[in-house]
């Protein structure tokens, strides 16, 4: 198992690296520049600026010097937020972004297994139409439009919870956020497992164990419960990358100060290093997602194998 | 004798796989009705423009964030309002007004002769028309004017600007709508070539080929969507045809999978064994049997677009004022949902139940092409 992992963290840098040189280059064509925007910005001060960031030096030039930053653990200084290295931004809203995501992964496969499994041990009957009524509307409504009406009921008419804002990191105000972030993974997590707990209620060891005399709870719990979780598991990984992104439009509506935003206003603002910095981050959350939900796989089901 | 009626029977007509798909089809009553929902809301972007009588970027200075309502602008207890405001502008004192039918008699003062021009202060006001001078005073200190009330319509209220939500709401189906068909059709055109080229190629140019959209999906995807905004920022048609290009994906695998199995069919062997040439098998049976899941994935494709449409205009990335799309209203919705959730209500509910009709269509369609995976 340990070399399974060693080496999928190795085939990991080569893709890392095609993502890192893509993401370099593309940023560098892309018209303009990051010290265009300012309004009376001096030529004389421009080109300073330019010159203290290596921003003259030849692209290939510059793209070596990020590389070997980045290998030294740097991700240099954001252009736009000149008070801050990139690293000092991230520090300052992963937790954050990650705090939402997580509660809301967890949420969405606690609240969607559940789900799955009563609408699979009612199937076709109101249970299962409800559940999948509910699965439907949540992988269809947009997450824009979802956030705006959990704060127009929650916030505004019922007045449970507050608009918007972060409160540093008060429970209350990580309902809102929460809540949308999870509703469509909960949709797609609930479909899911009705599906394999379908399945899984055929199988003959379920057979066997209702044949035995277990009681219903042991049934579904203990044996059906093992075997349909599976395509859960690998959905986790993907899920997990999705909530990083989807925490754009949830820190946009609900003013939370994560990484979400930095991505679209950087890209906006050419801020360079903070562009690279965010595309890095999410491909090493995605890879590393991707292995750990791997390594799960194999502890769910010992038929999997890693040598 | 009696004429033998000679009863000739009916030669019987087998049904097409598409006549059987459509057969099926319409039996299925949500994706029926769906189907009717998305023509309604396609007829109505496309000609309410044109019928609602505001331009959706007519701005009512005098009608700004107005509720829906059913009756028509200017409500009875505005009147007063809208006059006194005409009237501060003609720089005159308000003497008294009363209505009389559809016209209201405005009587104004001053210590100065009332300029008859004035009128026009009256007209340019959104609430009244057709104004004119009734009567004066010898000395010409008072005037008495008569004007008609301009009746009108905002059934989806107005917004922040005094623009008509509905002729705007219309405009941006209209947008929403035609992005997602065209960057649809984009990506699966694209999708189509390149999946059916690597399943049909085989070996190492598909190997290279699929090699190259795995690197493709590891690539963060709202990078890739950002950087061509960043590029085509400008031209927002470009742009989406852009964004049509990323989404080819799904589709390209989707094509190469079943042109590799299409491909080792037993149907597919016998006419090669028959001594069918390449474009006979092309044409005869593969493309025939790659059309179902084409049709399946573009119906899912389309909501994808038009949510990834409405997503880059919510950040403000996509369609720019003051042409609008479902996205750009929702964004502006989101932000006044304090005064005025009007203006997130009546988008929001074009777009979701546009994404429910498109869903419903695209399972339909799925159940009616491959019946063997209901």
């Amino acid at each position: 198992m340990l070399r399974y992992v060693f080496r999928r963290l190795l085939t990991a840098i080569p893709t890392l690296f095609v993502i890192v040189t893509v993401a370099f280059f593309l940023i560098r064509v892309a018209p303009g520049g990051p010290f265009n925007q300012e309004r009376g910005l001096s030529p004389e001060i421009k080109a300073n600026l330019e010159a203290q960031f290596g921003l003259n030096d030849p692209l290939w030039l510059q793209y070596v010097h990020y590389l070997g930053n980045l290998l030294r653990g740097s991700f240099g200084p954001s252009y736009n937020l000149p008070d801050f290295t990139v690293t000092e931004l991230f520090a300052k809203g992963l937790p954050i972004s990650i705090q939402i995501g997580t509660s809301a992964l967890i949420l969405a496969l606690l609240l969607g297994s559940i789900l799955g499994t009563i609408a699979a041990l009612n199937q076709n009957k109101l249970g299962d139409y409800s559940v999948i009524a509910l699965a439907t509307a949540g992988s269809t409504i947009p997450t824009f439009v979802i956030a705006p009406v959990i704060q127009l009921v929650f916030g505004l008419s019922w007045k449970l919870l507050p608009i918007g804002g972060w409160g540093d990191g008060a429970l209350i105000n990580k309902v809102g956020p929460v809540l949308t972030l999870a509703l469509p993974q909960i949709a797609i997590v609930a479909r899911l497992m009705r599906g394999s707990m379908i399945e899984s209620l055929r199988s003959h060891h379920i057979r066997t164990a209702r044949a035995l005399g277990l009681s219903d709870w042991s049934v579904v719990v203990k044996h059906a419960l093992r075997g349909a979780i599976l395509p859960i598991v690998s959905f986790t990984g993907p899920a997990a990358a999705a909530l990083l992104t989807g925490s754009i439009i949830v820190e946009t509506i609900f003013s939370i100060p994560g990484v979400g935003r930095y991505f679209v206003d950087a890209a906006l603002n050419r801020d360079y290093t903070l562009v690279m910095g965010t595309v890095v981050v999410i491909a090493l959350f995605t890879i590393v997602f991707n292995l750990i939900v791997d390594v799960l796989y194999a502890v769910v089901d010992p038929r999997v194998r890693y040598d | 004798m009696t004429d033998l009626a000679v009863v000739v029977p009916e030669p019987i007509v087998g049904r097409s796989a598409w006549g059987n798909a459509w057969a099926r089809l319409k039996r299925n009553r949500a994706a029926m009705f769906s189907l009717y929902y998305l023509m309604l809301i396609a007829i109505i972007s496309i000609f309410g423009p044109w019928v609602v009588p505001h331009e959706y970027t007519t701005i009512y200075g005098d009608y700004v964030r107005m509720p829906p309502s059913l009756s028509a602008y200017p409500k009875p207890e505005m009147i007063q309002g809208a006059l006194t405001d005409a009237v501060k502008r003609m720089r005159v004192d308000f003497k008294e007004w009363h209505q009389e039918g559809n016209r209201v008699i405005v009587t104004v003062k001053s210590t100065k002769p009332v300029d008859d021009r004035n009128v026009r202060y009256l007209d340019r006001s959104d609430a009244f028309d057709d104004t004119r001078i009734e009567s004066k005073s010898p000395d010409g200190l008072e005037v008495t004017m008569s004007s008609a009330v301009k009746q009108q319509y905002f059934y989806f209220g107005t917004d922040n600007t005094g623009r008509d939500l509905l002729s705007r709401t219309l405009m941006a189906g209209r947008i929403s709508l035609a992005i997602g068909l065209l960057a649809g059709v984009v990506a699966g055109v694209i999708g189509v070539i390149y999946g059916a080229t690597a399943g049909f190629a085989g070996g190492r140019v598909d190997e290279v080929m699929m090699r190259i959209v795995d690197v493709l999906y590891s690539l963060p995807f709202i990078f890739f969507v950002i950087m061509l905004v960043v590029f085509f920022g400008r031209n927002f048609v470009l742009m989406f045809l852009a964004v049509g290009a990323v989404l080819w994906l799904d589709m390209a695998r989707i094509v190469r999978g079943q042109a590799l199995s299409i491909r080792r069919q037993e149907y597919v062997q016998a006419a090669e064994a028959m001594g069918v040439g390449q474009r006979g098998i092309l044409l005869r049976h593969v493309i025939p049997n790659l059309l179902g899941p084409v049709v399946i994935y573009m119906t899912l494709l389309v909501p994808q677009v038009i949510i990834l449409e409405s997503f880059l205009s919510f950040l403000g990335l996509g369609v720019q004022e003051p042409m609008t799309s479902w996205g750009v209203l929702i964004s502006v919705g989101a932000k006044n949902i304090g005064y005025a959730n009007w203006l997130l209500l009546f988008p929001a509910f074009f777009l979701v139940s546009t994404l429910f009709a498109l869903n419903f269509v695209g399972d339909g369609l799925r159940d009616a092409l491959d019946p063997k995976d209901r």
